[in-house]
């Protein structure tokens, strides 16, 4: 099922204080041995990152590098062995929208809102504001099931917005879409992002994600990851994919990826 | 429907069995002996329906109750669950035959003895499906809860208590079948009143039909709470059943 998807006209949210920034400055971690026949895993060695206020920050490199355990860190889920992690409260959103199945889409998005105490009916006042800008009007009601794949990381999405943390920490998000829809999300998350400005970390494995989102993007080099090349993206919003700035981007990227 | 069927076929062979093996009528009565004895005892069927009906509604409840909170207090605390999850298997072992006889000569021919048996048998197949659901709770989940700033609480309710709910309704399912046949064991132990008490005076009366057919009351009576449950998670718990077609 394919919806017309179409970016939110206004700020249905204010996020009062100042945006957020992140900053890591050579951090390390490593994890436990997971059996006595393994060495101890070392995920991040010496990474220094910086997301000013405002900032998309995508980070790009090759699976299992250590990708998630950079978000965890700034979101406060882990901490570092070495090195400091300065940021801003985060919020986070999952390749897996992670969606409550017992719940409504406006329920789901409100979860945040009813953690910080906020009444049952102002919450979802709030977030059907927030779920109708997102073109998903007239599934306020909807259970996650009913909901195709793209409708379903917009419903998490707005869950993560109206969490208030002015710092988002996105892994991989659009990843469990199929091709189509996740350029259409793409697309979509940049829009929303123009008009609800948040400081981003995006993390994914997909380079042509990185570059037509992002204002800078760090490529990782395989585990344990470090950061082998920042690339800014000076072109201005709304972007085309077939920018030949963009696409020279890319290739450069790619190249750093490889190697 | 099918069931309904196979019932009638096997009936249909069991009574012609009865009828033409010469078989005699107190070893085994035929079907339509049973159903006769069913309508022409119905009174004193129901009287003693109705006393272990309560013991099999009530142990299950306190099963319950005490259950959940077991099970709670163990995902809640590594301690707890070191110190009780061992004597947990270990009460299952106890042998619900020995212990009976003894737990009537503590409090008599009442509710109280029927009540701790049923819900010593009920308990365990409640806990575990209650707590693998609360341990299967997505690792993701909880770590979404804790960058909203979440309270342990505000997680155990919001996310991790209604997960587990489809647990604790097959746990619910499962003791339905052990409670009727350990209320019947309590009752034969020792008892004035209950269906387990009815079969154990019928056989030695010679009323072999009517102990057939306080069987036939006990397990439709079973089935008739197994559907009632399944019909509880229908409409409370639609997700759990549409979730788990498209689970990744």
């Amino acid at each position: 099922m394919l919806t017309r998807i179409r970016a939110p006209e206004e700020a249905p949210t204010e996020v009062g204080a100042e945006l957020g920034s992140v900053s890591l400055r050579g951090v390390c971690k490593t994890f436990p041995a997971p059996h006595r026949c393994a060495a101890p895993v070392t995920a991040l060695d010496d990474v220094s990152l910086e997301a000013r206020a405002g900032q998309i920050v995508a980070v790009v490199g090759p699976s299992g590098c250590g990708k998630t355990t950079l978000l965890e860190l700034v979101c406060g889920l882990i901490e570092a062995d070495a090195g400091a992690v300065d940021a801003a409260p985060a919020a986070l959103m999952a390749q897996r929208d992670l969606l409550l199945p017992w719940q409504s889409a406006v329920d789901n998005a409100a979860l945040a809102l009813r953690v910080a105490g906020l009444a049952r009916d102002a919450a979802r006042r709030q977030a059907s504001v927030l779920l109708r800008d997102f073109g998903l009007e007239g599934f306020e009601r909807a259970r996650p099931h009913e909901l195709s794949g793209g409708m379903r990381q917009r419903v998490a999405f707005a869950r993560t917005l109206l969490s208030g943390r002015t710092v988002l920490c996105l892994d991989e998000p659009f990843a469990a879409l199929d091709a189509l829809t996740r350029q259409e999300m793409q697309d979509w998350l940049a829009g929303a992002l123009a008009v609800q400005p948040r400081t981003v970390m995006l993390v994914t494995h997909d380079v042509e994600e990185a570059i037509v989102l992002a204002d800078r993007v760090a490529v990782l080099s395989p585990r344990p990851a470090r950061v082998v090349a920042t690339l800014d993206v000076d072109v201005p919003r709304p972007r085309r994919r077939t920018d030949p700035r963009l696409v020279a981007l890319r290739e450069r990227a790619l190249q750093e990826l490889r190697a | 429907m099918m069931a309904v069927l196979l019932l009638l076929a096997l009936g249909a062979v069991w009574e012609a069995y009865a009828q033409f093996s010469g078989i005699e009528d107190i070893v085994l009565p035929a079907p339509s002996a049973v159903l006769a004895a069913l309508y022409d005892d119905r009174a004193l069927l129901w009287s003693n329906f109705t006393v272990t009906a309560g013991e099999i509604g009530l142990g299950m409840l306190v099963a319950l109750v005490l259950g959940l909170a077991c099970a709670v207090a163990i995902h809640f605390s590594s301690a707890l669950r070191r110190a009780l999850y061992p004597l947990l298997i270990g009460s299952q072992t106890i042998p619900i035959v020995l212990v009976a006889p003894l737990l009537v000569a503590w409090w008599g021919f009442g509710l109280m003895p029927k009540l701790a048996i049923v819900a010593l048998v009920c308990f365990f197949p409640i806990v575990v499906p209650t707590l693998d659901a609360l341990d299967r709770v997505d690792a993701d989940l909880r770590k979404l809860m804790r960058t909203f700033g979440a309270s342990r609480w505000q997680t155990f309710r919001m996310v991790e208590a209604p997960a587990a709910l489809p647990g604790v309704l097959t746990g619910a399912k499962l003791s339905v079948a052990v409670a009727a046949i350990a209320a019947v064991l309590a009752e034969l132990a020792g008892s004035d009143a209950g269906l387990g008490n009815l079969m154990l005076k019928a056989i030695p009366q010679y009323e072999t039909a009517r102990a057939f057919a306080a069987v036939l009351i006990l397990s439709v009576f079973a089935v008739t709470l197994f559907g009632l449950l399944a019909l509880v998670e229908r409409r409370l718990l639609p997700w759990a059943r549409q979730s788990r077609g498209s689970a990744p």
